[in-house]
């Protein structure tokens, strides 16, 4: 199987056989990390840069993780201490990024389409892990990773509910796309202000309030919230966000019997969801975490070895 | 009797039949009349005007030049270069330099500039800035700008925020020349670059509704009307604008507004794959208010085009979208590219001659040539059939920032004659 793409920038560039070759080769890597060893030579002698202009602990040890764990060299270049504080343009990066000669770049951007300009100038692999509001694919496919341990692989006629914060969510726009493409019904629901003015773009179907939202659900997938948000005027006190929107028992019980409930982490408790919730039995989260190392190794291997792949076919 | 030193022989004219001579001498227009095969003109330089349209030389409201300051993304003498070259005798600059053009030595400093890089012209008219140093905070002294050069007042690029001061400021001008506002409520998405809508929402962008536009053009209107004292709305870009506009004028407001030819030419479909070279501020809007403008042009509610001319460097436009700066260079390709809505037939030659030459020199009370008897000798050389490639070599302006970059137009001016001065001259194959 020879990888098709030079670089992963959304789940929009995928096919559906894409997607199955991401999930069957997280699966078998998925074994790995169970393993007294939790180490195979696949990419000994590569190098991947960890590209993250904006701090995200848990999406950066992922991806190291996953690198370290097929034996590939990793290194971090944050944007703390590095030039980029130094008003550097992210072109003189990308430059300083080639001049290093890596197999993957995986990167973090605060602006919507940086990935996409950083792959456009260099002849690695770039693997987005996330730019501005636009996308995050590789959260994406570890959330469909985890379902798909749950559900199997027939995912029509389920019906996933996004709550929270949409507008401003990379995730929640990878996730409608990849949702939508495998025929699963997503719902999206949060306040108007949390929403972008013309919902009709993403795809959704749109809910204002949570209870209907809710009725039936098979999956309910929070939004971390941006404290921030209060601050520029989007919502009144977290309190008020809490008790509209706030992912409670009483309300899940709107939702099918099977229900899971999924967040990208780290979680508001008790403002995106209710502390007992993330923890208690339909709670995926963990499983999102450990998904996440399998699918971003699979990744991983897949942009990293498909050019010799190529050539030797 | 004065004989002709410089003639135009056997032209066409927009909105007259046949082929014309335009004779010119001392700088001023001597007539125009009716082609005749068997008139000579001994003393003076003949142009052959045979395939090609006399368009009166045209004047920009609209012109981001970046000296003194950030010469690097143009100067006085590259952007009066590319006025040359795209067809204008007049240009208006914006105060937005650094240091910013609220006070005289500045404006003397432009002037200069001007007249040592081009003494024949294109002709340079510095906009003073509304407030000092565009901070929105106490009016610039406008009387002194006046006396200095300046021919209106605008805080471009940094709107007016507070109410009361921008009241005040009409007052004040009202009685030295006009105010040009840039509009936009400085509150919503300020500078984002993207229409808010779903192209935006799509892209995960931050957008600027065109209600920031409105709202802001709105208050403009009903200040000019309450304070009977004129407003010039800048590069308006949307039909809510749009609507507000027309119905003040129904009741005689005395505003007058521009558009840009990429308001005309352009939407915000222009920024899928996040295009840096359309990314300009007010942003690109949707196809029903590109529609809106053209009529709205045809129908005089929107009185005039200008360029919004705004050069940058390569490095500023090389970014992601949220990075880059707001802005397309406009001179060197304005003409040619609103020919191609002439060829569609949605505007004539006639309305570009209306628009973008004769309206704004009346609004600004700047010289321009309407081919009558004295007139100053300030026309273009059109050729309708010429196609040409834009490239960062065409452009003369130091700012390449066009998403026309690459694309091939058809229509170019070929000569620039600014009070009976050739300022640009392209050789004609086979002429
Ligand atoms: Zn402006």
């Amino acid at each position: 199987m020879n990888w098709p793409h030079k670089d992963l920038l959304d789940v929009s560039q995928l096919s559906r056989e894409d997607v199955d070759v991401v999930m069957r080769t997280a699966a078998s890597f998925r074994e790995i990390n169970s393993r007294p060893v939790k180490k195979v030579p696949t990419l000994k002698g590569k190098s991947v840069v960890l590209f993250f202009a904006e701090p995200s602990t848990r999406t950066k040890t992922s991806f190291d993780i996953a690198g370290k764990r097929l034996s590939a060299d990793t290194f971090g270049l944050a944007k703390s201490g590095s030039s980029l504080q130094k008003g550097e343009t992210l072109k003189d990066t990308v430059l300083t990024l080639q001049a290093m000669n890596p197999d993957a770049i995986v990167m973090r951007h605060s602006a919507s389409g940086a990935a996409d300009f950083v792959a456009r100038r260099v002849s690695c692999a770039v693997i987005n892990a996330g730019d501005g509001w636009h996308a995050h694919p590789t959260q994406a496919l570890l959330d469909l990773f985890t379902l798909r341990e749950v559900w199997g692989d027939e995912l029509v006629g389920k019906t996933v509910v996004i709550l929270g914060d949409i507008a401003h969510s990379r995730v929640a726009r990878s996730n409608i796309r990849l949702l939508t493409m495998l025929g699963v019904t997503v719902r999206l629901c949060a306040p108007r202000t949390l929403l972008p003015k013309d919902t009709q773009a993403l795809g959704a179907k749109v809910y204002y309030e949570l209870e209907p939202a809710l009725a039936g659900a098979d999956a309910v997938m929070c939004l971390r919230l941006q404290l921030e948000r209060q601050e520029a005027g989007l919502l009144p006190e977290l309190r008020e966000y809490a008790r509209r929107f706030c992912l409670t028992k009483d309300r899940l019980a709107l939702a099918a019997p099977e229900v899971k409930v999924m967040h990208p982490g780290p979680i508001n408790r008790g403002v995106e969801i209710a502390s007992d919730l993330a923890d208690a039995g339909n709670s995926l989260i963990l499983d999102q975490v450990a998904s996440g190392v399998a699918v971003r190794m699979a990744l991983l291997y897949l942009h990293i070895t498909r050019k010799e792949k190529g050539e030797t076919a | 009797m004065t004989l002709p030193d410089l003639v135009v022989a056997n032209v066409e004219v927009p909105g007259r039949d046949g082929f014309w001579t335009l004779c010119c001498a001392q700088g001023r227009v001597l007539e125009l009349v009716p082609h005749d095969p068997a008139a000579v003109f001994p003393e003076a330089r003949v142009i052959p005007g045979r395939g090609l349209l006399l368009m009166p030389a045209m004047t920009d409201a609209h012109t981001h030049l970046r000296e003194p300051g950030q010469e690097w993304k143009e100067d006085i003498a590259s952007g009066l270069s590319a006025a040359a070259g795209g067809g204008f005798s007049n240009i208006m600059c914006m105060a937005n330099t650094t240091p910013v053009n609220d006070n005289a030595s500045v404006t003397k400093l432009m002037l200069r500039r001007a007249a040592d890089s081009w003494p024949n012209g294109p002709r340079l008219f510095p906009v003073g800035a509304l407030t000092l140093g565009l901070a929105g905070k106490q009016l610039a002294p406008m009387e002194e700008l006046l006396a200095a050069g300046c021919v209106a007042f605008s805080n471009d690029g940094e709107p007016v925020a507070d109410t009361e001061l921008f009241r005040h400021a009409l007052e004040y001008a009202a009685d030295l020349a006009p105010v040009i506002d840039h509009c936009e409520d400085p509150y919503m998405a300020k500078g984002s670059g993207a229409n808010e809508g779903v192209m935006s929402a799509r892209l995960g962008l931050r957008g600027q509704p065109d209600v920031a536009e409105a709202l802001q053009v709105a208050r403009d209107i009903l200040l000019a009307e309450y304070l009977h004292a004129p407003v010039h709305l800048a590069h308006v870009s949307c039909r809510r604008a749009v609507e507000l506009i027309a119905d003040a004028k129904r009741r005689g407001a005395p505003v007058t507004a521009e558009t840009c030819p990429h308001y005309l030419l352009m939407t915000d479909a222009a920024l899928f794959g996040y295009d840096t070279m359309a990314k300009v501020n007010p942003p690109l809007r949707t196809d029903d208010d590109r529609l809106a403008l053209m009529q709205a042009l045809r129908e005089g509610v929107i009185d005039i085009l200008a360029t919004d001319h705004a050069p940058h460097a390569a490095h500023e436009k090389e970014t992601p979208f949220e990075d880059a700066k707001n802005g397309i260079t406009g001179l060197d390709t304005a003409l040619a590219s609103l020919w191609e809505l002439v060829r569609l037939g949605k505007l004539t030659a006639e309305d570009i001659a209306l628009r973008f030459a004769w309206r704004p020199a009346e609004i600004f009370k700047l010289p321009h040539c309407r081919f009558a008897t004295g007139d100053p000798a300030d026309f273009c050389l059109f050729d309708p059939e010429e196609s040409w490639v834009v490239t960062t070599e065409s452009l003369r302006s130091k700012g390449k920032n066009t998403p026309l970059l690459g694309q091939s137009l058809t229509g170019r001016v070929m000569l620039t004659v600014v009070g009976g001065h050739v300022v640009h001259e392209l050789a004609r194959p086979g002429a």
